[in-house]
């Protein structure tokens, strides 16, 4: 039995039709995200790395479509805190779930688990490199939003340097023609692969180091990431720019009317809370939209639609 | 050329079998384990730090009664894909053969990515040659890219 063709580890391989069909069955889940699919299916959900947002979002659209959910929340209280590998552990929860969600801290510990599970993986993070459900909701995010997503001026700000969201966004958006805006501080700029990336796919791109209202009034969408501190090897730089990629209402009073503010969350303190009530705000939608997303993943790792 | 010759001489010339030329000096170490040379009975002789004009300073090993094949000579191109090898048959070079630069390097290579899962659990490295001219790897897991002057073997 060989299930892992299914998994999903990355979006690399998907091209333009994977991700739009992706993106349609998430969005016949939205018109109805409660459904038996799952019946009698049990799903694992492991947290190697705790993240509560992602776990229960995973949890959520299981119970929705009928599984149900086995798993642990924190490699802390688990086996492999006693020295487990992370082989033997997928070997004995694939004796009991038919689908394994992960997060892990270590960088291609999902594609690892994908060789040799015999039931499908689905990556919900690994370490600082693929994410692949959130990049989904954010393009769906857009998507829905502005109704299509070819030609789009994409503004992405904040720390673009270490941001794996903005980075699988570039990759994931190199089918539909956009136009990235890079906003950051000196210290976390885009890096040069990135922006080489790029230019082999024919992406345009322009870099600014100041965050305003009239940089970004082209704006289709915003996409706002948290600028940490522990980011900065230089911390008088951190203080001298750590209120200058701030997101305040006031700067949105010129912007487009089809403009959407998203963000991956948790926001710390880079969207001012005034910008929250302006419609143009999107974050707390974006999330939710997470579930249908997460939903079409989940049926089509297991092969149900 | 003649300076060339003369280093090579400092080491006993082989009747039959494998000289291995060109090895930058602080490679030669690797060489001997990518090839295995501690576990062959056959006279080898190890020649380090000798003068070339061409690289300043360069290693040779010679090996008796022993050929390699291209998988074996596959490996050395992680760390030195200039190294050249030399086919003796009765005290002549019969044939000169370059090191083949593999699409796919499998359990020789550490990642440098510290936190890449290859570090942390018993399972073999596998990296996919993404610039054979400049022999740039790149981890099949983590997908960092690792150049060739921090190959590191494990
Ligand atoms: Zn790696």
């Amino acid at each position: 039995m060989d299930n892992s063709g299914r998994s999903l580890i990355s979006l690399e391989g998907l091209d333009r039709d994977d991700i739009l069909e992706l993106l349609r069955q998430a969005a016949t889940f939205e018109t109805k995200p409660d459904r038996k699919i799952l019946d009698g299916k049990v799903v694992a959900t492991l947290f190697f790395e705790p993240s509560t947002r992602t776990r229960l979002s995973f949890e959520t659209a299981v119970n929705r479509l009928g599984g149900r959910v086995i798993g642990f929340s924190d490699a802390a209280t688990t086996s492999s805190s006693k020295g487990e590998t992370l082989k033997d552990t997928i070997m004995m929860v694939s004796n009991y779930a038919d689908l394994i969600i992960m997060r892990h801290y270590l960088e291609g510990a999902a594609k690892y688990a994908s060789e040799i599970s015999p039931v499908p993986i689905i990556n919900a993070g690994d370490g600082a490199n693929q994410h692949p459900s959130q990049t989904m909701l954010d393009l769906y995010s857009m998507l829905k939003t502005q109704g299509r997503l070819d030609g789009l001026d994409i503004f992405l700000v904040g720390d673009l340097k270490y941001g794996r969201t903005v980075h699988s966004m570039l990759t994931a958006m190199r089918f539909f023609n956009p136009t990235f805006h890079f906003i950051s501080p000196e210290e976390l700029k885009m890096p040069a692969e990135y922006k080489e990336f790029c230019r082999e796919n024919g992406i345009r791109f322009s870099e600014h180091s100041e965050f305003n209202e009239k940089v970004i009034s082209e704006a289709d969408i915003i996409y706002m990431t948290r600028v940490q501190r522990e980011r900065f090897t230089d911390l008088m730089e951190y203080e001298r720019v750590k209120d200058s990629f701030i997101l305040h209402n006031d700067m949105l009073a010129g912007t487009k009317p089809n403009l959407r503010i998203l963000h991956p969350l948790p926001r710390v303190n880079e969207i001012s809370q005034d910008v929250d009530s302006n419609p143009k705000a999107y974050y707390f939608q974006q999330a939710k939209n997470g579930l249908f997303v997460r939903e079409a993943l989940i049926c089509n790792a297991l092969n149900l639609l | 050329m003649e300076k060339a010759k003369k280093s090579e001489q400092l080491v006993a010339a082989i009747e039959n079998g494998t000289v291995i030329d060109h090895i930058p000096s602080d490679k030669v170490f690797d060489v001997v384990n990518l090839l295995g040379l501690t576990s062959i009975t056959t006279p080898i002789t190890i020649g380090a730090n000798l003068t070339s004009h061409k690289m300043g300073s360069k290693g040779i090993i010679k090996i008796a009664d022993r050929y390699f094949s291209e998988e074996e000579c596959s490996k050395l191109s992680v760390i030195a894909p200039n190294i050249v090898l030399n086919i003796i048959r009765n005290y002549e070079v019969a044939e000169k053969k370059a090191i083949p630069v593999p699409d796919e390097v499998r359990g020789i290579v550490k990642c440098c990515n510290p936190m890449c899962i290859t570090n942390h659990e018993p399972m073999q490295t596998v990296f996919r040659v993404v610039d054979k001219r400049n022999g740039t790897l790149r981890c099949r897991y983590c997908g960092k890219d690792i150049p060739r002057d921090d190959v590191k073997l494990l």
